[in-house]
């Protein structure tokens, strides 16, 4: 059994309640951060540990920390990022819903580190159900002394609150959330300045993930260096993946960063292996954003060593042959599943999304969403799958945040390793809604791309 | 003062400055500007157009920057490296963003007010294709009244946002934005209300394309066959400086004075731009100046203006 440092305590009966959190060790890090420990060693453990952020990018939370700017006299910020609304990620859901006070506890910890006397947790408004077990949460944290003024005799003072985004994806990049709490449209600003100097008010802000500021909580009890031991080279500690497609045992699983993948889905600990003894297809493991890799890519790397559940062992081989560990959104798609459709669906879901503000991404996501129905629906051509390609080759980095990549990745990834579904959708259009749409074999070859 | 490299021509330029200021100032091979306007505050980013690729970052740090920058918000650095005409790169990019731009516009110029001095226009000169790609049904909206004297015309929109800009920087309340998101933004006034400002008119001159026209001008000419005019008037609400386009003795609008670049000079309030279209009203001071590659400067509409004549005269006034 792999240890769980975030979901020790998840199973437990009425942990959403301060006094059984407690009663298990909850908060304990409090008394220990704010009495015994300055701001500036808070974030000497955060670096230590080797934690990297957990929503998505991957970058080291300890030395964004210390990004932020301190030398003016205005308020800094810490803010929360709960929007979670990467399709295939629902991590932050189940920590946030099982143990709302571990987050809290984070919070208060990081805040202090920052120096931030107000901070937010900004949760996607369909989490309306999440936001209300928060808030009683931080209702209780109130009354235990844990928030407010001189939190434990401390001299520190937080107020935290709870804010409910609209229903927008992209109010989860990290500028559109500051302008969105603003009480603005959430467009992504123009960066630099970055939020570390000027992001809420024009404040210096940090924007980190639910998982990042929880996972805080055990590198403060256990020391940063404790942390940093379980892993594998620069991805350390452990990481919550949200598994969900086809297999046994889809859900939420934090597992030590460096297993292998083929274990990950594998093992009965986890996924449990692929359901109905079908094969695995394809995967994609870090959120719909991440290229999707075939079977043969997913488990090994290109020396030929088990591909691993880190940062770099995902990427591993860029975008030829690897893909990213992302925001640990595990999809796993089984022979039956047609990769266009797939593809389509993502590419709606970017579509719909698209803030609209730059052109390559308003116009671009809309025009990949048509060009991939008509394909998925019988009625593209050959011309038409090159032309995708162009469109998503046109938006990648030319865009004013990574939505635009973010549309143009799994596109393109799709491409270059299943243009043979591609070409089958163009060949037979009257066989593209067949219920299991199974492959001829002549054209199950692999096509090397003409760009 | 930092030194830029801009497709091999070196400029010192004051601290502060942007790629796309620092082109401006060298005068050639500078980026196009769709959404970016010097007199409106935190405008630029949007549209993409004016991409450059910086090969060396600076002096300090020599390193390329791993994407295309949007040169109208990137600021120049000592020793910056920017290749812009002489990047296939930027070169690729561009015609992809102008594709994009053109994805949804409706390519209705034969009836635009805007046509021969749309900058869309000169950008799909420039680097469109000859044919659209895009083969699917484009947007569309209803057009809108705002006001008594403006059109909104969405379909042509190209979402640049400088006309909000116009309402938040210079008018006194703020009456429009863009409402939905993605493809499906549009420039609204929230219900269709009246944008009624002194200076709601300058939308119409910042808004690069046809979405925005002056409806006191709407089908009474192409600019193409008007003459420009440049004149002044004594005006408690603004400057006064503005351009009178005549078509034989008659002004069929009145707009502010372009510069180089197509952006107003000044400001102008509605009561110049409206209310006062006699040559009377104005002080005329002869002929704009229109760039050499503009269509308007094919007119060869004959000139008969017998205003023209008090042009010496006025020399003194204008100083005074
Ligand atoms: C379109 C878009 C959506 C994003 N959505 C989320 C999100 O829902 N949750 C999240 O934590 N980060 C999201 N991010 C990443 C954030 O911008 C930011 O990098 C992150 O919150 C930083 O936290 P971390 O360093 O702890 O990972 C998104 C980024 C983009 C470009
Ligand atoms: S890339 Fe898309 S989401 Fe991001 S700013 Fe541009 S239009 Fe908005
Ligand atoms: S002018 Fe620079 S992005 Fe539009």
């Amino acid at each position: 059994m792999a240890r769980k440092l975030l979901l020790e305590l998840a199973d437990i009966p009425q942990i959403q309640n301060i006094d059984t959190y407690i009663s298990h060790g909850g908060y304990r890090s409090l008394e220990k951060a704010l009495k015994k420990m300055t701001p500036d060693e808070i974030t000497e453990e955060v670096k230590k540990s080797g934690l990297r952020g957990r929503g998505g990018a991957g970058f080291s939370t300890g030395l964004k920390w210390s990004f932020l700017d301190k030398s003016t006299d205005k308020p800094r910020y810490l803010l929360c990022n709960a929007d979670e609304s990467e399709p295939g990620t629902f991590k932050d859901r189940y920590l946030m819903e099982k143990l709302p006070h571990l987050l809290i506890e984070g919070m208060i910890l990081s805040s202090y580190a920052l120096g931030s006397n107000t901070s937010y947790i900004y949760i996607r408004g369909e989490y309306m159900f999440v936001l209300r077990k928060l808030e009683k949460a931080i209702q209780e944290a109130y009354s235990k002394g844990f928030l407010g003024k001189n939190i434990l005799n401390s001299g520190f003072d937080l107020d935290l609150y709870v804010h409910p985004g609209a229903g927008a994806y992209i109010c989860g990049e990290e500028t559109a959330l500051i302008e969105s709490l603003e009480g603005k449209r959430g467009n992504p600003r123009i960066k630099p300045p970055f939020p570390a100097v000027s992001g809420l008010w024009g404040c210096p802000t940090i924007v980190n993930n639910v998982e990042s500021i929880a996972a805080v909580v055990p590198i403060i009890n256990d020391g940063g260096d404790e942390y940093a031991k379980i892993g594998l080279g620069k991805s350390t500690g452990t990481k919550l993946i949200s598994a969900s497609g086809n297999i046994q045992k889809p859900g939420v699983y934090e597992i030590d960063m460096g297993i292998t993948v083929e274990e990950f889905i594998y093992s009965d600990e986890y996924c449990g292996g692929m359901k109905d003894g079908l094969e695995l297809k394809a995967c994609v493991p870090g959120g719909s954003s991440v290229p999707i890799l075939p079977r043969h890519l997913l488990f090994r790397e290109s020396n030929g060593d088990s591909r691993r559940m880190t940062y770099e062992s995902l990427s591993e081989g860029g975008f030829t042959s690897g893909s990213m560990l992302g925001s640990g959104g595990f999809i796993v798609y089984d022979e039956k599943q047609c990769i266009v459709r797939n593809t389509w669906n993502f590419a709606r879901f970017y579509h719909h999304e698209s803030c609209g503000q730059c052109s390559p991404c308003r116009e671009g996501t809309g025009w990949m969403e048509r060009i991939l129905h008509n394909i998925e629906n019988g009625r593209g051509t050959e011309d038409d799958i090159q032309l995708l390609w162009q469109v998503q080759k046109n938006i990648e980095g030319n865009t004013i945040c990574p939505l635009g990549d973010a549309a143009a990745w799994p596109v393109a990834a799709a491409i270059r390793h299943f243009r043979h579904e591609f070409e089958y959708h163009v060949k037979y259009p009257e066989r593209v809604f067949d219920a299991d749409h199974t492959y001829q074999p002549e054209i199950q070859q692999t096509y090397s791309l003409t760009t | 003062m930092p030194k830029v490299t801009i497709d091999d021509i070196s400029l010192e330029v004051p601290l502060g400055t942007t790629i796309l200021q620092a082109a401006r100032m060298i005068g050639q091979n500078v980026p196009p500007a769709m959404c970016y306007y010097s007199k409106l505050e935190g405008s630029g980013g949007k549209c993409r157009t004016c991409l450059v690729q910086v090969v060396a970052g600076s002096y300090k740090d020599p390193r390329p920057m791993p994407k295309l920058v949007a040169s109208c918000r990137t600021t120049v650095m000592d020793g910056m490296e920017v290749r812009n005409t002489t990047s296939s790169e930027v070169q690729e990019a561009r015609k992809g963003v102008t594709e994009f731009l053109l994805a949804n516009h409706p390519l209705d110029c034969p009836v635009c007010d805007q046509a021969g001095e749309c900058k869309l226009q000169d950008l799909s000169y420039e680097h469109g294709l000859s044919k659209s790609r895009y083969e699917f049904k484009r947007r569309e909206f209803d057009r809108i009244d705002i006001g008594d004297k403006i059109q909104l015309h969405m379909n042509r929109c190209i979402l640049c946002y400088r006309c909000t800009q116009v309402a938040e920087q210079l008018t006194p309340e703020r009456v429009h934005g863009v409402l939905h998101r993605g493809e499906h933004s549009e420039i609204s006034t929230m219900i269709e209300k009246a944008i009624d400002n002194d200076f709601s008119g300058n939308m119409i001159d910042v808004c690069p394309v046809g979405a925005l026209t002056d409806k006191t001008f709407r089908f009474k000419s192409r600019v193409w066959f008007t003459k420009p005019v440049f004149a002044h008037r004594n005006c408690p609400g603004c400057e006064g400086k503005v351009t009178l386009w005549y078509q034989g003795s008659e002004v069929l609008r009145v707009t502010s004075r372009k510069d180089k670049w197509g952006e107003a000079e000044s400001f102008i309030c509605n009561s110049c731009r409206f209310d006062h279209k006699k040559t009377e009203d104005w002080v005329i001071e002869g002929p704009a100046k229109i760039d050499s590659h503009s269509v308007i400067s094919q007119n060869h509409m004959k000139f008969e203006l017998p205003v023209i004549q008090p042009l010496l005269t006025t020399e003194n006034e204008q100083t005074a």
